[in-house]
């Protein structure tokens, strides 16, 4: 009976993987609170995590029972109801620790929460419904206008709390369910291209290289997409390209600078520059092996800022060396290889649908994460799933493997 | 959607996973592992921090010993750097306790936000009070460093002010010129005097040691892994001054006048004595310059900080006449035993002027040492036009009249004297009538010396006719080289002794000072100040025991101290008198002169002791 009770933490390859990377983070955590002049804040934050994750474990083997159907009836009211709850959030919300300007927490009764979280999953539910109804794969852009617009709404509540960390995600479910829905490529990166071609607006020169290339795929593709189509993108990347200098000059000079550190960041090592620094310090002077559990001096030293939440990381880097950042980056890609292969196999569209909207939500989390400590991508406060400190974030990860589990087990 | 469709898919989704990871570890391998050793390098610059530790500057000691200058524990408060604004937060909170004033505080707010990453220094000298009530409240102030550091102190105090000097803080200027040196903010640098002419010798070289610090600068612990460097302590500086003779200086030198006494040893030309009155304490200038303290000694009438010795310049007036004499052996044009064509009947006309002698019924007929004994101005009126302008100059010139002695003081000025007949005409639009060396042979016209100057040409008679440079640092090089010297015979220049020797004798101006022990030789004068003042008062003098060479040469000037012979040969005697009892092992006594004698009721018996 127990044994039953129990069975997916063992038997499902995805649950047991989840399951090794959070009791690693809940070490990790406990090592993150190891410093040199011991604060009270941070101490004892593993004791907590490990009671967020038994918590976390008992949501999924609740979740991972409940049947397919039961989420499909779900996804609609779910989604309504997280996007509200993002709407109120903004309105009561607080913020906390070093992320006190971002009002991404609501309290409840005394516990406090991140909407975003749960409204990752209403969003990848309702997503994975809404494109599930289709029988054929988006092949035009006005196909991806209704998934476009059911993201962009929560993207746009969390872009004003203002968590960039947080609406990368969502871009993150967006591009992985239209994915794995079987849209071409192409229609994509079309998509795509005005938030590219914000990005590359930086140099004239790399901007002008990229819209004619742009402006040639579109030429060649021609014949699949409908011609006002093929007008929206062009003038969408000339809006952006447009706006990025008024945009940029728009922005403080804190804001700037925290983008120029990420192209150099000795262009303000005392302020801005200061966490990548620091970060790259603590996880190339790891080397191959590490310091040792504990014994990380960056870390120990203080000079490893958010050092148990998004910078956790950097401890792993600096105490395990390049052994123990590679084998969490393993971790998440057998994760993430028995997601796809779970996907595949699922009997429904809406299953597998789910399965890769969150397959996004936590290769952003990951991708950004990791590669933020060692200045990969820019700086944005993202947690890493599993590891980080955040009983929400963990409970909400668990919950969503459960979700994965049960729909991929449905068969019925 | 098809099993084949979704297996693509499937198999793009892993690519994608594959290469986005793969490039995540590339990156973490190159830094990792490739890198690694240059990160590990800035991990561990990252928690160290090297803090300096100053060195001690030498100690300046006199010719026995006695410390003028040496070094006592001060405390500085400094910031360890990190990020400006926590810096600039703790700078606040430390305001009251160092009483930081608002425009300090701006400055030192300024350098936390762009300066180096260096401890920023707040105070170099905090009262002892405040870092104890500092090191009280260590937890709230987690970026302080509290450290000791020597900090200069002046036992002699106002006696050895001006040749010690004073030092101060390194200003911006400074630091960057000195770079090289390794100079930081805090260093102590000679400002004047001693301090600042051997500032290269007596600034040590700091040491640096580690610490281990967290981001917050806190210091968790010294650091052993990166061995630190040991301060060296600057070079001490011995000098050839007497201290105790300095002291006495002081305590004969009339109060309440202003001037300077010179003393230097006649067989090397060391600096014995060199006195400026009125003086200051250095000691205020050793830590944190009190503004008020500072305002007060500029600002004082009498300029305690003008070194009189050294950059007074006075007009020479009659111990000028023994550089005329002099000038005039060197030149061959007069010998000891000739008299001058006019006798003096209190006064010489010379072109369409008459000159005047300062005894209206004259002194008849001279030879060199009566000339010099009486300061007849006729004899040397005609001196001075036989010598004439142009060699008159020439010889003076070579003589240094118009130059620095080059003494080891970088303050030291140079007399003012016409370098040749261009300086009429640039100065006063004339060319010089040949009446102007009759003017110059007396000491008098466009010719003013400081009281050092004065001391090394008297030297020069004291010896064999060759001046060294005079110098303060016993073990200074090459004084000579910058000296000078005259080819007189050494019979010619005892004759002139034997005039100066005259003035001490019954009948003499200063028969007044002169000694028991010791034989004094002198020449008194009273130099026009200008104005309805008194005038100033010079003796320059030499003295050593009865029947041998002098040993001493003694200047005392005392601005406007009335006549050469009241004042100033009393001081020369006594401090040569000093100097000389310590010398010869006789005991010192405050009676010295025969004045004094008198006053006192002692005998005067050797007075008229053959030998004299």
């Amino acid at each position: 009976m127990i044994g039953t009770l129990f069975a997916p933490l063992w038997r499902q390859p995805v649950v047991a993987t989840a399951l090794a990377l959070s009791v690693f983070g809940v070490g990790m955590i406990y090592s993150a609170g190891v410093l040199e002049v011991p604060s009270p804040v941070t101490q004892d934050l593993w004791f907590r995590q490990a009671l967020f994750l038994g918590a976390s474990v008992a949501g999924l083997l609740v979740v991972c029972r409940i049947p397919l159907r039961w989420y499909q009836w779900a996804a609609l009211p779910s989604y309504v109801a997280g996007v509200g709850v993002l709407a109120v959030t903004l309105v009561a919300g607080t913020g906390t620790g070093t992320a006190e300007g971002i009002s991404s927490f609501l309290s409840v009764g005394g516990f406090r929460f991140q909407p975003a979280e749960a409204a990752k999953i209403a969003t990848a539910l309702a997503l994975a419904a809404l494109l599930a109804q289709r029988e054929d794969p988006p092949t035009y852009l006005r196909d991806l206008l209704a998934p476009a617009a059911l993201v962009a709404l929560p993207l746009a509540l969390v872009l004003l709390q203002p968590d960039l960390g947080t609406a990368l995600a969502f871009v993150g479910i967006f591009f992985a369910v239209i994915f794995w829905a079987g849209a071409p490529w192409p229609l994509i990166l079309f998509a795509a291209s005005p938030a590219l071609g914000l990005v590359l607006a930086f140099s004239r020169t790399v901007w002008a290289i990229y819209f004619v290339l742009l402006a040639t795929g579109l030429f060649l593709y021609r014949f699949r997409l409908y011609l006002v189509e093929s007008v929206a993108v062009i003038l969408g990347n000339v809006a952006v390209g447009a706006v990025a200098q008024p945009l940029w000059n728009s922005l403080a000079q804190y804001q700037r600078n925290r983008l120029l550190v990420f192209l150099d960041p000795e262009l303000d090592p005392r302020n801005a520059g200061w966490q990548l620094i620091q970060s790259k310090v603590a996880v190339g002077s790891g080397g191959l092996f590490g310091k040792g559990f504990t014994l990380g001096t960056q870390k120990r030293l203080a000079f490893l800022p958010e050092q148990h939440t998004d910078f956790i990381f950097s401890v792993v880097g600096e105490e395990f060396g390049f052994v123990g950042t590679s084998a969490v980056l393993i971790l998440f890609g057998y994760l993430f290889f028995r997601m796809i292969g779970m996907a595949e196999a699922a009997r429904h569209s809406f299953a597998g649908l789910f399965i890769f909207g969150i397959l996004g939500v936590w290769f952003t989390h990951v991708f950004i994460n990791a590669g933020m400590t060692v200045g990969v991508v820019p700086i944005t406060g993202i947690p890493l799933p599993f590891i980080s400190y955040g009983g929400s974030f963990l409970l909400m990860s668990w919950i969503a493997a459960g979700a994965v589990v049960a729909l991929a087990g449905d068969n019925s | 959607m098809n099993p084949r469709r979704l297996r693509s898919l499937a198999v793009r989704a892993r690519i994608v996973v594959v290469v986005l990871l793969g490039v995540l570890v590339a990156v973490l391998f190159r830094a990792q592992v490739l890198l690694s050793s240059e990160w590990l390098l800035q991990s561990r610059s990252n928690r160290l921090r090297p803090l300096t530790v100053p060195a001690p500057r030498g100690i300046i000691r006199d010719r026995a010993g006695r410390v003028l200058a040496d070094n006592v524990p001060g405390y500085s408060v400094s910031v360890v750097p990190g990020r400006p604004d926590s810096m600039i937060s703790t700078l606040r909170r430390l305001r009251e306790h160092l009483g930081i004033d608002d425009r300090r505080f701006e400055e030192l707010s300024a350098r936390a936000r762009s300066g180096p990453p260096r401890p920023l220094l707040v105070s170099v000298d905090a009262p002892f009070d405040a870092v104890a009530a500092l090191e009280e409240r260590r937890s709230i102030f987690p970026r302080l460093l509290i450290e000791s550091r020597p900090k200069r102190r002046y036992p002699a105090g106002e006696v050895g002010a001006h040749v010690t000097g004073y030092v101060g803080q390194i200003n911006e200027t400074e630091l960057e010129a000195r770079e090289d040196e390794g100079a930081e903010p805090g260093w102590t640098v000679g400002r004047s005097g001693v301090e600042a002419q051997y500032e290269s010798v007596l600034q040590g070289k700091s040491g640096t040691r580690y610490v281990e610090v967290n981001a917050e600068g806190r210091i968790v612990g010294s650091f052993a892994g990166v061995p630190s460097v040991t301060e060296q302590p600057g070079t001490d500086i011995d000098l050839n001054l007497d201290l105790e003779l300095m002291e006495w200086i002081h305590r004969v030198f009339p109060d309440s006048l202003n001037g300077s006494v010179v003393a230097l040893d006649v067989e090397t030309g060391g600096v014995l004595a060199l006195y400026s009155a009125p003086s200051f304490d250095p000691n205020v200038f050793a830590g944190v310059v009190d503004r008020a303290a500072w305002g007060r000694l500029v600002e004082d009438p009498d300029s305690p900080l003008f070194h009189r010795a050294v950059m007074g310049k006075y007009p020479p007036g009659s111990p000028w006449k023994l550089a005329t004499a002099a000038i005039a052996l060197e030149l061959g044009v007069v010998t000891p035993a000739r008299r001058m064509p006019v006798s003096c009947r209190g006064s010489y006309v010379f072109g369409s002027r008459t000159y005047h002698c300062w005894k209206e019924e004259g002194h008849g007929s001279l030879a060199l040492a009566g000339a010099i004994q009486h300061s007849c101005n006729v004899y040397f009126y005609q001196l001075g036009a036989q010598i004439g302008l142009r060699r008159l100059l020439e010889v003076g010139n070579r003589m240094g009249f118009g130059a620095r002695c080059g003494i080891d003081l970088p303050e030291e000025a140079g007399g003012n004297f016409p370098e040749g007949a261009g300086y009429w005409k640039r100065r006063f639009g004339y060319d010089p009538r040949e009446g102007e060396a009759v003017v110059l042979a007396i000491g008098q016209g466009p010719n003013d010396q400081t009281p050092l100057k004065m001391a090394q040409f008297l030297l020069a008679v004291a010896r064999d006719g060759s001046a060294p440079a005079p110098s303060l640092r016993r073990s200074a090089a090459g004084a000579n080289e910058e000296g000078w010297s005259l080819d007189i015979p050494k019979e010619h220049l005892e004759h002139i002794r034997e005039g100066m020797r005259r003035v001490t004798r019954q009948g003499g101006t200063a028969y007044r000072s002169s000694l028991e022990h010791f034989d004094l030789l002198g020449k008194t004068g009273t130099a026009q100040s200008g104005g309805d003042r008194p005038n100033h008062a010079w003796f320059t003098g030499m003295a050593g025991p009865y029947g041998a060479p002098p040993e001493i040469v003694v200047v005392a000037l005392v601005e406007f101290g009335g006549s050469g012979s009241g004042v100033a040969a009393p001081l020369v005697a006594k401090t040569a008198d000093f100097y000389l009892r310590g010398r010869h092992g006789i005991p010192r006594d405050t009676i010295q002169t025969l004045g004094e004698y008198e006053l006192a009721g002692r005998s005067t018996a050797w007075d008229r002791r053959p030998d004299r």
